[in-house]
């Protein structure tokens, strides 16, 4: 019986509950939201449970929404892959804006380390209970985080293009 | 005075190296002289701008601290400002070993957005295309190990053959190693009668060549030393650590996008996937092999089965008209003013596209809120994700055992920074 998006749906929401909610189907990936405070748990349940056996974390990674209230700023978006059935789902847990914070997916899957780190360094999405949560491509004296919207790229145009070689400082390093 | 001191002390430990502890309390219980050795950024034998600190006991790793992002260049940020074909170039710099597969994936994710069905002939040679740089990918990669091993003839052998696939893709796009394949849609141009003819030269030359490399190396005595169970990784540990592509099949785990979720015609064509046992070195490099074999069926396939036709769609919005309507024709010129200024009907959604990269699952996850921009392109990067691994695949083993874990790895210092 291969698994289709119905019965997961059905499950999910049976152990979920309020805390799943917006289901779509864009381009035949199911695509929900999840309560941050339940984010790991669905992971866990969606990894361990014996019809659903989403086996593998694709990939995970923050989006920056600023025009939505201060409740649903950040999101972070999930992607699991079924081998068995080969089905992919996709998840977002919106987090909040001034304060974004949700738990670490490390203890379920090694490989979210990085890809947490990475979304702390471009966003500043706090995992607690991360391990070793600190910039990972960006350098360690950067104080802004650089993927959120209110960050324009660089002004190809700019003339005071340094490093602090010459005296200066870039705006967005800390000067210690 | 008392607080001085102390200041002081905190100072002192915040510039301490984070082994130095473990260092003096070695030295005090065994009189054992621990070293710290700097592994990068800037060595030849890392193959890309990469840093481990390493703490090494003789010649043996104790520990290793890597350090990534030298060559971070924000690629989801500045796609964030660039309409879609302005992107492609940066998919090049990614695996730039592999970069037409980067390529293609990038358009697959567009089309899949935009609904575009791809004629039959334009997959084709895409798939062509694409295996044609899995093939120079893994080249590069195993007569690489074999070069880091102290093999250096094998290299010599082949390499020129990657010459040869770059002419191909000369012949489609004219650019060599960045090469900005494609468009939305298809092709910028058919392969001409050149790029039969030098793609058909190849395919009789190559596999000669390749299979002299694999009588020199696969079987050689102290390579076979230097690589079986030298770095092995258990399936249930690649699986957690993300592992895809060639490192994930060489732990016996036969995941394979192109078999998983068939993109561009794929399940046209009959191949195999090699998988390996132990997931060590040498599992890699024959898994490697192997799939270059593979990738030459396909290839043969696809030549005997090119269909005739358009080597693009049908979509004047996306596609840029020729060169010559755009002068002589209303219509054209609109279109064209339209896509070079970037203003094409983007509908709103999210899509994620995986292909089958020179690594593994090379994944484009796209927002587009239906502006000329994404909102956000999130890359699934293979290297970066089971890169993590690395640590503790050289635990424990010695320094020589790690460089050739890091070729036979092939962490592409383009794709794991983005």
């Amino acid at each position: 019986m291969t698994l289709s998006n119905e019965i997961i749906i059905q499950k999910i929401t049976d152990k979920f509950g309020e805390a799943v909610t917006n289901f779509t189907e864009p381009y035949e990936m199911l695509t929900f939201e999840i309560s941050s405070d339940k984010a790991i748990e669905l992971i866990q349940f969606l990894r361990d449970d014996e019809t659903l056996r989403f086996n593998f974390l694709t990939t995970m990674g923050g989006i920056h929404f600023p025009d939505n209230g201060v409740e649903r700023q950040f999101a972070m978006m999930y992607q699991m892959h079924n081998w068995v059935d080969n089905v992919r789902i996709r998840f977002k847990a919106y987090l909040n804006g001034e304060n974004p914070e949700i738990e670490t997916a490390t203890r379920l899957f090694t490989c979210a380390n990085w890809m947490e780190r990475e979304a702390y360094d471009f966003y500043g999405i706090i995992f607690n209970g991360h391990p070793d949560l600190k910039r990972i491509l960006n350098m360690d004296e950067m104080i802004s985080f650089p993927m959120r919207k209110e960050f324009p790229l660089e002004d190809q145009g700019r003339t005071d293009k340094d490093d602090r070689y010459f005296g200066r400082i870039p705006v967005n390093a800390n000067s210690n | 005075m008392q607080i001085q001191i102390e200041m002081s002390e905190i100072v002192l430990k915040s510039i301490e190296d984070k082994y130095a502890d473990m260092i003096r309390q070695r030295e005090n219980e065994d009189g054992s002289e621990l070293s710290i050795l700097n592994l990068g950024p800037t060595h030849p034998a890392t193959h890309g701008i990469f840093q481990n600190v390493l703490l090494m006991d003789g010649e043996k790793i104790l520990d290793a601290e890597p350090t990534i992002g030298y060559i971070h260049r924000a690629f989801e940020k500045i796609a964030e400002n660039r309409p879609f074909y302005q992107i492609t170039p940066l998919t090049d710099r990614m695996n730039y070993c592999s970069s037409p597969i980067n390529n293609m994936g990038w358009w697959l994710t567009v089309e899949k957005l935009l609904n575009i069905e791809v004629p039959k002939r334009a997959q084709y040679i895409r798939v062509i295309m694409m295996e044609l740089a899995r093939i120079t990918d893994h080249l590069i990669c195993n007569s690489i190990l074999a070069v880091d091993a102290g093999a250096f003839t094998g290299f010599l052998y082949v390499m020129q053959y990657r010459e040869k696939v770059y002419e191909i893709y000369e012949e489609l796009c004219g650019a060599r190693l960045t090469t900005n394949m494609g468009r939305i849609g298809g092709l910028e141009r058919d392969l001409s009668d050149t790029g039969f003819r030098k793609l058909n030269a190849f395919m009789k030359e190559f596999p000669v060549a390749f299979k002299e490399f694999e009588t020199l190396v696969s079987r050689n005595r102290i390579f076979i030393d230097r690589c079986v169970n030298v770095g092995a990784i258990s399936a249930e540990k690649a699986m957690a650590y993300g592992f895809t592509g060639p490192n994930l099949r060489a732990a016996g785990v036969d995941y394979d996008v192109r078999k998983m979720n068939p993109y561009s015609s794929y399940q046209d064509f009959e191949f195999d996937i090699p998988v390996g046992r132990s997931g060590d070195t040498y599992d890699r490099y024959c898994v490697r092999n192997a799939e270059v074999w593979e990738s030459l069926k396909i290839i043969q396939q696809a030549i005997d089965k090119m269909p005739e036709g358009p080597y693009h769609a049908d979509v004047p919005d996306y596609y840029l008209p020729p060169k010559e309507d755009v002068y002589n024709n209303m219509e054209a010129l609109i279109y064209h003013f339209k896509i070079v200024m970037g203003e094409i009907p983007v509908p709103k959604g999210e899509v994620y596209h995986a292909v089958e990269g020179g690594n593994g699952e090379l994944g484009f996850y796209l927002v587009s809120d239906g502006s000329r921009v994404p909102y956000r392109l999130h890359f699934r990067r293979p290297c970066f994700i089971y890169y993590q691994a690395y640590t503790e695949m050289i635990k424990g083993g010695y320094l020589s055992d790690a460089i050739l874990i890091l070729s036979s790895l092939n962490v592409i210092a383009g794709e794991l920074d983005a």
